[in-house]
């Protein structure tokens, strides 16, 4: 195993057992989104939800839920001094971020596997589109993810650190947030799912990882010296 | 020393912006089918181009800055970012007036230029009270080039899914391709183009050349041992 891959997986490993350990973040994202979706349904007084309606609600929910993980995501690195370690390791400063992508992806899967099929039992007539939804889901945690760990790297050493990820974040996820809904509108749509320019959304979802990624693997370096 | 060239600068551009605005009103043709309130088109498409190149720009001194260190980047950066900013807001007014006139309501949300507009807008407000929110000068100056960076990859793909969430083609006047415009029209907008982009680059000269001097000012206090004057900005870089 290469330094570099070795540092990766190091950190992962941290932060995931750091996070089955104490347990601060995931629970509640979790029940943060089923709260929400009670109050869309008394917002929206819909019981049952279908299209756009659909796809705006659970990517609202999830969206949300995604930033109090960002929030939370460097905050023992900054408390307890993990910035420094990383600044002293011997190791490529991006590997920090690539790994913390991968928690974030993997935080926001388990978030997802949680509820997602809450929202189905709660809004939806057939679980038909859900196997599709996957792929919609994977591909916006990816972009999610990376445009989160730059933010939240930023706004952590800040003096408004809760405020700033919503603030910044929002903004800069509108391009996903548009071609998330627009993949799972047909997938939810009344009468069985469709394909309507379902590739297309894909395509625009990948763009969205590839160039994020890109991004943030180029300036984490700078956001680390001191 | 940004002052160096600022008189004639401000000089063509005055002189600029009142050719154009002659052109405007005395030139360029009525339109056969807005009648008069087309001429706001000539103000409002020049502005929200200058604006959006300049963001570009600012993204562009951002990676100067990471490149090279120099603070002297960030200062343009932040100053490019303003100015856009500033004339964002000028570029959404004078679209909610055209959109009333046109169609009759302050804001349509199926022209996709400007709802795309509006996010870049909104990303580029966060922009205060992201580098306000950082104290150290340095990491303040890093991570508001980091922003200038992200938030300028930003603005061409959210226009694309802007673009493609359209559901139905809206008739469009804004034709980004000058193609629709007939000859005279397209000169005058030509001509309302280079205006702001020289009002911009006036603007933004102007905003280093007040920096640097109230900077230098601040020097030659401390040198007297004089207590400052004032507090400077703290969101501002401080131009040496």
């Amino acid at each position: 195993m290469t330094p570099t891959r070795a540092a990766f997986a190091a950190i992962l490993a941290k932060d995931l057992r750091a996070e089955l350990r104490t347990l601060q973040s995931l629970p509640a994202m979790a029940l943060f989104s089923v709260t929400t979706f009670v109050i869309f349904r008394f917002g929206l007084d819909r019981t049952s939800l279908s299209g756009s309606l659909a796809a705006g609600v659970l990517w609202a929910t999830l969206l949300f839920a995604a930033v109090l993980g960002i929030n939370r995501l460097f905050v023992a690195e900054r408390e307890e001094g993990g910035f420094d370690a990383i600044r002293l390791a011997p190791i490529d400063r991006s590997v920090l971020f690539g790994a913390k992508v991968a928690a974030l992806v993997i935080y926001l899967a388990a978030l997802e596997l949680v509820a997602v099929p809450i929202f189905a039992v709660f809004f939806l007539d057939g679980a038909g589109g859900l196997g599709p939804l996957i792929a919609v889901l994977l591909l916006a945690d990816l972009g999610l993810a990376a445009t989160g760990t730059l933010i939240s790297s930023m706004a952590v050493n800040s003096r408004a650190r809760d405020l700033l990820v919503p603030l910044v974040l929002l903004p800069l996820v509108v391009p996903l947030m548009i071609a998330a809904t627009g993949a799972t509108e047909p997938l939810l749509a009344l009468g069985g799912p469709s394909y309507h320019r379902f590739g297309t959304w894909l395509m625009v979802l990948g763009l969205y990882d590839l160039i994020f990624g890109l991004v943030g693997y180029a300036v984490f370096d700078f956001l680390l010296e001191d | 020393m940004y002052g160096k060239g600022l008189k004639p600068l401000s000089i063509t551009t005055v002189a600029m912006l009142a050719l154009s605005l002659s052109l405007v009103f005395f030139y360029a043709p009525l339109d056969g089918d807005q009648g008069f309130i087309q001429k706001i088109f000539y103000l409002h498409v020049p502005l929200a181009m200058t604006a959006l190149v300049g963001f570009i720009v600012g993204g562009l001194f951002a990676i100067a800055h990471l490149r090279t260190d120099n603070r002297k980047w960030d200062a343009y950066s932040y100053v490019s970012i303003h100015i856009s900013v500033i004339f964002g807001v000028a570029v959404l007014i004078t679209g909610a007036i055209w959109a009333k006139a046109s169609w009759g309501h302050w804001w349509v949300w199926n022209e996709p230029t400007l709802v795309s507009f509006l996010i870049v807008f909104l990303m580029y407000a966060t922009y205060y009270p992201f580098r306000y929110a950082i104290e150290d000068r340095d990491r303040q100056a890093r991570y508001a080039s980091v922003f200038a960076i992200t938030a300028g990859a930003f603005v061409p793909l959210n226009f694309m899914a802007v673009r493609m969430a359209q559901s139905l083609v809206h008739p469009r006047v804004f034709a980004t391709s000058n193609g629709g415009l007939p000859g005279e029209m397209l000169v005058v907008f030509l001509c309302c183009l280079v205006a702001m982009a020289l009002l911009w680059v006036t603007l933004v000269k102007f905003e280093l050349t007040a920096k640097s001097a109230s900077g230098q000012v601040k020097r030659l206090r401390r040198a007297l041992d004089a207590p400052a004057a004032g507090g400077g900005s703290r969101i501002a870089p401080e131009v040496s």
